[in-house]
């Protein structure tokens, strides 16, 4: 069954807060395998402006994943996560992730719709401080592979 | 050292560089990512989902990329914005050799607010794995 365009513009409560530590920095940057020092020496990362260790750009999909887990896990949206391939995605920074941002997300359905049997889900997350600071909004485009057929049994 | 406005222009390219991705990386990623997807570490799964093996993360492939930009930029910070389709998944054999993604990439526009636009291409055996792949850099 195609997902229910209904839930196009639906917005999720907030994701648990999300403390990033110069550890997590360092690891992911380690596993994208990126060996920039402003990921890993405060006082490069201070040499270039900013107060702490900045994580990779990318990194902020752990913020977003996170947030969409709610969309995911809906029931009632009844998105067959065994079947879904990444489509898409962008973000946009507003500043750079940095050690010590404790962060949360809010995820907005900004599109569904259902293309050769196919299911596209776009779920934007808005990633900000808990105190309210914007920081990324990131948008991604989720392709439930051949869910959107009539009749057809998950 | 980070690249000025005035030293770039239209048409520039990027130092290309190619990345080795083996099943090991792959769980290095997940685990530094959170994403947990068998598809990513589990051949029977991904078979039985319809995949030819297991597939990197696509958000991976999307980090070396964008490592590409922030390694010519020479900081990270300075990309406003990126984006990217995952159009063909980047298969990761279970070897030592994994697979070899092949990253390019050249300056489309510069632009008087000051940010430079490129677009970016990546392949793994000879096919391109990601679409439309650009990012927005902010200069001093």
């Amino acid at each position: 069954m195609p997902l229910d365009e209904g839930f196009i513009g639906r917005e999720y409560p907030p994701s648990s807060p999300y403390e990033v530590s110069r550890e997590k920095i360092r690891e992911f940057a380690h596993a994208v395998k990126d060996d920039s020092p402003l990921y890993r020496d405060a006082d490069s990362a201070r040499a270039a402006g900013y107060p702490d260790v900045i994580a990779p750009p990318t990194f902020a999909m752990r913020l977003a994943m996170t947030a969409q887990d709610a969309v995911v896990g809906d029931e009632q949206l009844g998105l067959d996560y065994d079947r879904v391939v990444h489509g898409h995605q962008a973000f946009r920074h507003h500043r750079p992730i940095r050690a010590g941002d404790v962060l949360t997300a809010v995820v907005h359905v900004d599109d569904i719709k259902s293309r050769a049997g196919n299911d596209f889900l776009t779920v934007r997350a808005e990633i900000g401080t808990v105190d309210g600071e914007p920081v990324c909004t990131a948008t991604s485009t989720l392709v439930a592979r051949g869910t959107a057929e009539e009749g057809e049994q998950a | 050292m980070t690249v000025t406005l005035a030293q770039v222009n239209k048409g520039d390219e990027l130092p290309a560089t190619s990345v080795r991705v083996t099943r090991g990386d792959l769980v290095r990623y997940a685990g530094a990512s959170g994403d947990f997807n068998p598809i990513h570490y589990s051949e029977s799964f991904a078979r039985r989902v319809g995949l030819p093996d297991v597939i990197a993360h696509g958000m991976l492939t999307m980090a070396l990329a964008t490592r590409l930009v922030s390694d010519w930029v020479g900081d990270p910070g300075r990309i406003v914005e990126h984006g990217v389709r995952f159009t063909r998944p980047v298969v990761v054999p279970d070897d030592d050799e994994g697979a070899l993604v092949e990253l390019s990439g050249k300056v489309t526009a510069v632009n008087e607010d000051g940010t430079v636009k490129l677009t970016l291409t990546a392949k793994c055996a000879g096919q391109g794995v990601l679409g439309g792949a650009y990012a927005l850099v902010h200069l001093p």
